[in-house]
């Protein structure tokens, strides 16, 4: 088994999620391969050692400075036709979906989105990935070489890194093909642990406007004022969030009421996420919802209903005012870890 | 400006579902046009021109089609042949791509972000790459000055701005604003349209081969959902057990 890894890096700092597939990648068995494009990608070669890697190839080239991904498609297809490896990994993040799909266009062949799981089959890897927004899971396999998966973060272990390790680096020249298009500029998202790479979610549901104790400053319309008690409401979730450095989560009904942005949205038209523990604060429990945080390893409820479906789903479920339980359990919890 | 917007038919996303015999069931749950598309029908109809709607899938996918007439699109068109029962994404974008060229003259192509039943979400850059276009993903804005087109893309570190000459395909995000329903008026022509079906054969090409096979469709691993209720007389009560609880998962 001849593997190449494509690191996924932003800023200069790799996505936990590559190293991760180096780790898969060890685990099928053979000669893995890391490959780093981008201006100055080199720095990262060390790490990708670290984690397992035993060559590194290096397409390092201002033209690939900004990630553009009909420019890295180029360069990535014409060097994997070249070494013709057997298996080519990716982390499922938004540029490793798009530029998998890229390259199976180019190289003919086929991409297996967004994997949970792969064993081998003789040369042929049998992944398996969630459909339905993790309702069914689907086995498949990729007739044609390269096989091309891309692996969905967290959901292989990242790699104890060795310290010091190395192996070769081969420099390689790229060809980024004519620019199609132009990245005029970034703006940041603002700070907090990302939904998809956290280990501990706190979210918020509707239920995080609901405190008929809380007073709106006056002159507000009744949407403002439900917006405005939603925003305390949310200050509790974020206090339990920091202290387990945790992501803050919410549903849709959360996100469509305007208490919080679409991109802390969890679900099936949200992010789908698997940390070890989420807290649903005032979340009922709809399917779609349900559909995005399934994995989750401990799930926690905390509604003022003892009905709502949520519990169905939940580990630990607590009948209750969320007004009352998260500043609590805020206060339980920073006592237990010392903060 | 000519838009061609593609769309796909599927279950309902309340649908419960189950594997039975190796495929996905979703009962009498009905199917509905994949909620992300109607996030690009909405930007599609918002760019001003020509919009056709189009689909590739079976008799029932017209469905999704009349949905996207009746919030506006001028024209629909169903892609349909026995041959492309196991198409996988690659085969799908080549379809697409090819049913694109035949409309003739388009300047944008929009898809949605994921298709909800396989949410494998590639198909836009895929179809973009067989076009040779740009593609312009994960779009929550879009502005077009002349034969240039500007979109704020939301990507996980944030809005990133990109810019590129059209033609282009462009895929959308929620951030682009609530799709409109459909207006009784559309409803009721859309009841009307005769919605034309193009074959492998009208588009001029070969069955694409399919080289990503599905070996089986399971349940995922029956969960022990047993929930534990935390009780106690006050919220410091519950609290405190509550927080016993989670510290002995050894999760933090
Ligand atoms: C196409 C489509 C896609 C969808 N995608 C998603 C998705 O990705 N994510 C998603 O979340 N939803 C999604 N939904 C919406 C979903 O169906 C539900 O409407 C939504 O999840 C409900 O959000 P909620 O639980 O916050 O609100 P509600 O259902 O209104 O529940 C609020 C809960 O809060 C509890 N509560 C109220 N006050 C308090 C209090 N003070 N303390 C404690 N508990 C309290 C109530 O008992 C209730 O259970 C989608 C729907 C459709 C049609
Ligand atoms: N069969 C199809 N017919 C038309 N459009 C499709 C089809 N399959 C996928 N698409 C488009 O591609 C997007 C992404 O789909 P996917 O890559 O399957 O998640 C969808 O939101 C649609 O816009």
């Amino acid at each position: 088994m001849k593997t190449w890894v494509y690191i996924d890096h932003f800023k200069g700092e790799a996505v936990a999620a590559s190293w991760e597939a180096i780790g898969a990648a060890k685990a099928l068995g053979g000669d893995v391969t890391a490959v780093l494009l981008g201006a100055g990608a080199e720095a990262l070669a060390n790490a990708a050692f670290e984690y397992g890697a035993d060559e590194v190839v290096l397409g390092d080239d201002s033209a690939l400075a900004d990630f553009r991904v009909e420019n890295y498609a180029t360069a990535l297809s014409a060097l994997v036709s070249n070494a013709t490896p057997n298996l080519l990994l990716f982390p499922t993040t938004s540029r490793g979906r798009e530029l998998a799909g890229m390259v199976a266009i180019d190289l003919n062949t086929g991409v297996l989105v967004d994997v949970v799981a792969m064993e081998l089959d003789g040369e042929k890897v049998v992944a398996t990935r969630p459909i339905y927004a993790g309702k069914l899971l689907e086995k498949t396999v990729c007739n044609a070489s390269p096989q091309i998966v891309t692996l969905r973060g967290r959901a292989f272990a990242k790699p104890e890194a060795t310290a010091g390790a190395t192996g070769t680096i081969t420099k390689v020249d790229v060809n980024a093909g004519d620019e199609k298009s132009t990245v005029e500029g970034y703006a940041e998202a603002g700070g907090g642990v990302s939904l998809t790479d956290a280990g501990v979610i706190v979210s918020g549901g509707r239920g995080v406007s609901n405190n008929p104790n809380l007073t709106a400053p006056d002159g507000m319309s009744d949407e403002e004022a439900e917006v405005w008690r939603a925003q305390q409401g949310f200050a509790l979730i974020t206090d339990l969030a920091s202290t387990l450095g945790a992501a803050v989560g919410a549903s849709r009904a959360a996100v469509d009421a305007n208490y919080i942005p679409y991109a802390n949205q969890v679900g099936q038209t949200g992010k789908v996420v698997s940390p070890d523990l989420y807290i649903a604060n005032g979340i009922s429990g709809a399917i779609q919802h349900i559909a995005g945080m399934r994995n989750s390893k401990v799930i926690v409820a905390i509604n003022k209903d003892a009905d709502a479906p949520i519990f169905k789903s939940a580990r630990y479920g607590v009948v209750g005012d969320l007004f009352e339980i998260v500043p609590a359990l805020n206060e339980a919890m920073k006592a237990k870890l010392g903060k | 400006m000519k838009i061609v917007v593609c769309v796909k038919q599927v279950p309902d996303s309340a649908a419960s579902l189950v594997a039975e015999n190796g495929q996905a069931s979703w009962g009498d749950a009905p199917l509905v046009i994949n909620p992300w598309d109607e996030y690009a029908v909405e930007a599609a109809l918002n760019m001003g021109g020509d919009v056709t709607v189009m689909s590739m899938g079976g008799e029932d996918a017209k469905e999704a089609l009349k949905h996207a007439l009746a919030m506006g699109c001028k024209e629909a068109v169903l892609i349909s042949d026995d041959a492309l029962a196991n198409v996988d994404t690659q085969g799908t974008a080549k379809v697409l791509a090819a049913a694109i060229q035949k409309v003739g003259d388009v300047n944008m192509a929009f898809f949605g972000r994921q298709a909800i039943d396989g949410d494998a979400g590639i198909t836009p850059a895929q179809t973009a790459r067989v076009l040779g276009w740009s593609a312009l993903t994960l779009a929550a804005s879009i502005n077009v000055d002349g034969s240039k087109v500007t979109v704020e893309r939301s990507v996980e570190e944030g809005r990133q701005t990109v810019s590129a000459e059209l033609p282009a395909v462009l895929s959308l995000v929620k951030e682009y604003g609530e799709p409109r329903y459909p207006s009784f008026m559309g409803i009721r022509k859309a009841s009307r349209a005769v919605v034309p079906v193009w074959s492998l054969a009208d588009l001029g090409i070969e069955a694409p081969v399919p080289v990503v096979e599905f070996t089986e469709t399971l349940n995922p691993p029956a969960r022990d959902v047993s929930v534990e209720m935390i009780e106690g007389g006050s919220p410091a009560e519950i609290a405190e057990k509550l927080a016993d609880k989670i510290m002995a998962e050894k999760i933090l």
